[in-house]
């Protein structure tokens, strides 16, 4: 697939779902592949791959925990499988199945997150998923994506197909993303990306929330505070690397993530960083754990800080207690 | 004729083999204690299967053309690793390990395709629909092989089940085998008692799978179950009427033995019993 500021634009218009659709009709091409469905294809942007390679295509009905157990059945033989339904039900409905197969046995699957976040907000909290991250970084052996923009979800899905682990690709945002990447790029899973790389107060931000931070950086120069801004794609394996030098190198960290602050982003570079010595402190920005009023995606981002400016102020007011 | 005589003769030596193998086991796990029932139910199903029914190469246990067997109700295992002792996959010696520290031999299979153990096993429900993509992978290959996937009767209580009990019909695929092994008990009462699945083979039927009942301790009505020639586009569910704790008169229908430490006295008795029908 070329990756240039043309089809970063057109991927970004037409958002990370329908962007993981026209990424897996490419790998349909060439590949020993089956993508299962739970009645999602729509949902999926599987619509075209559905038509094209039928036979390489399985809608298994509403039944996710059959999902799963069918794609480890496939793997088991030796097929490149991918799963792709909406994150609660991805990750949650079957979540003893993906222990059991995807982690007790390792049968390699790809598990695509739709939807994830609160983009579904209007839907109420069954569609959201604000604990994805934390469950799945429990089960052994799999490996976590959250891209930063739709160029990002197609460089995730064309590594996850090669990675000798199974792989949850956990898409956020709508459509009319803003860009991260309008040109192609090293993408290794397990290694982040510094976007910025100035200043001693460092954001590591995942998913939608890697531009937002982006943003919050500009308004942080306007005052001064310069700010390097990470990309961590990779929640697990975690850049532990990275991490370290940015806690040698900054007075502050602080993760930025459109998840639940129990269990996400936040919570692995915790975990990791709590092993330093003289680790600098660290802020979280996320989603509280509760299940309050939910509504538009726009709205819920701003009642719970996670707008550029709101993070800013929220950077900016930690800043000053340094 | 006489060629069918002499694999019922050869399948029935292997049950009794395995009921020996099976008390040896439990006796050797102690305290561990062991699901004693649920394994001697489906001794006759596992034991027709592997002696008579499947296509493997012990020699080549990873063989792709094999026909493959699931034990969804895992906790069975003693009905199962006693069968792959029985066709050279497992040794006497590593039977006599089971359920210690560091054996392959666990309570519940662990996947170990050298050893004939196509998956692991335990969590209940779960055995069907990995059958299914097992299958479907047939399937898409081309390839003969038929998937036997073995369920318990309260394993049926799952909802998971009948996920995958609708799909395979859908599926169309007619190289799975289910077998229900309906000892009419679960861990802590009858099904009626804890929850009943009702009638059972209509249950099946419903779903559109070809079903056929019969005595599951019978080789001659498994043998013939398993071996008839099918024209059909469904999946085949059995569904093999067992009894729970089948070979000994304290634990046959008594589900104190569901999973129990056995005694030596017991042992001791258990092997009398065996004798008098050797």
């Amino acid at each position: 697939m070329i990756i240039d500021e043309k089809s970063s634009r057109l991927w970004s218009l037409i958002g990370s779902r329908a962007t993981f659709g026209l990424t897996i009709l490419e790998l349909g091409k060439k590949n020993n592949l089956m993508v299962l469905t739970a009645d999602t294809s729509t949902s999926a942007g599987l619509d075209r791959f559905k038509k094209t390679f039928p036979e390489k295509f399985l809608d298994v009905g509403v039944a996710e925990q059959n999902l799963i157990g069918i794609a480890a059945g496939l793997a088991s033989e030796g097929m490149n499988v991918f799963t792709a339904t909406f994150g609660p039900f991805q990750t949650m409905r079957c979540c003893e199945q993906i222990k059991v197969h995807v982690g007790y046995m390792k049968h390699k699957i790809c598990m695509v997150g739709l939807a994830s976040g609160v983009v579904l907000g209007t839907l109420g909290y069954t569609h959201c998923c604000i604990e994805d991250i934390s469950i799945m970084r429990s089960i052994p052996g799999i490996t976590i994506i959250s891209p930063a923009d739709c160029t990002e979800t197609v460089k995730a899905t064309l590594a996850a197909i090669k990675h000798k682990n199974s792989v949850y690709i956990r898409l956020t945002g709508d459509m009319n993303q803003p860009v991260v990447f309008n040109k192609d790029y090293d993408f290794e899973i397990g290694k982040g990306i510094k976007l910025l790389d100035e200043g001693n107060i460092a954001i590591i931000a995942t998913g939608t929330m890697v531009h937002k931070s982006l943003e919050a950086a500009k308004i942080l120069q306007e005052k001064g505070i310069i700010a390097k801004v990470i990309n961590i794609h990779t929640i697990k394996p975690l850049d532990e690397k990275l991490i370290h030098e940015l806690s040698i190198n900054s007075k502050l960290l602080v993760t930025v993530e459109e998840h639940s602050v129990i269990g996400g982003l936040g919570s692995a570079i915790a975990d990791f960083k709590s092993t330093l010595n003289d680790a600098p402190p660290q802020l979280f920005i996320g989603l509280p754990n509760e299940y309050k009023k939910s509504g538009k995606y726009v709205d819920i981002l701003d009642n719970y800080g996670l707008t550029s400016e709101k993070i800013a102020k929220t950077i900016e007011n930690k800043h000053k207690s340094l | 004729m006489s060629k069918e005589k002499d694999i019922l003769n050869k399948i029935n030596e292997m049950t009794k083999r395995m009921r020996k193998n099976i008390l040896d086991m439990s006796l050797c796990a102690g305290s561990e204690s062991s699901h004693f029932g649920g394994g001697l139910s489906i001794v006759e199903i596992t034991a027709t299967l592997f002696g008579s029914i499947m296509s493997y190469d012990p020699k080549n246990p990873e063989w792709e053309d094999r026909d493959r067997f699931i034990l969804s109700k895992g906790h069975g295992c003693l009905g199962y690793y006693t069968a792959l002792h029985e066709i050279g996959l497992i040794s006497k010696d590593d039977l006599m390990k089971f359920e210690k520290t560091n054996s392959y031999l666990l309570g519940h299979p662990v996947m170990n395709r050298k050893k004939g153990i196509e998956f692991s096993n335990g969590s209940l429900g779960m055995g069907l629909s990995i059958g299914i993509g097992v299958a479907l992978a047939a399937k898409k290959r081309k390839k003969n092989y038929k998937v036997y996937v073995l369920i318990g009767d309260g394993e049926c209580n799952e909802g998971s089940v009948w996920e995958a009990a609708m799909a395979a019909p859908n599926f169309k695929l007619n190289n799975i085998i289910s077998i229900v092994d309906r000892n009419n008990l679960q861990q802590t009462g009858t099904n009626k008692e804890i929850m009943s699945v009702g009638d059972i083979a209509e249950k099946w039927r419903s779903f559109a799978w070809d079903v056929i009942e019969l005595d599951g301790h019978n080789i001659k009505e498994l043998y013939d179950a398993f071996s008839n020639e099918r024209n059909s586009t469904k999946p085949l569910a059995i569904i093999a009427n067992t009894i729970k704790g089948k070979g000994f008169s304290f634990s046959e229908n008594n589900n104190d033995w569901h999973h129990k430490i056995m005694s030596k006295s017991q042992y001791e008795l258990a092997i009398k019993e065996l004798e008098k029908k050797l």
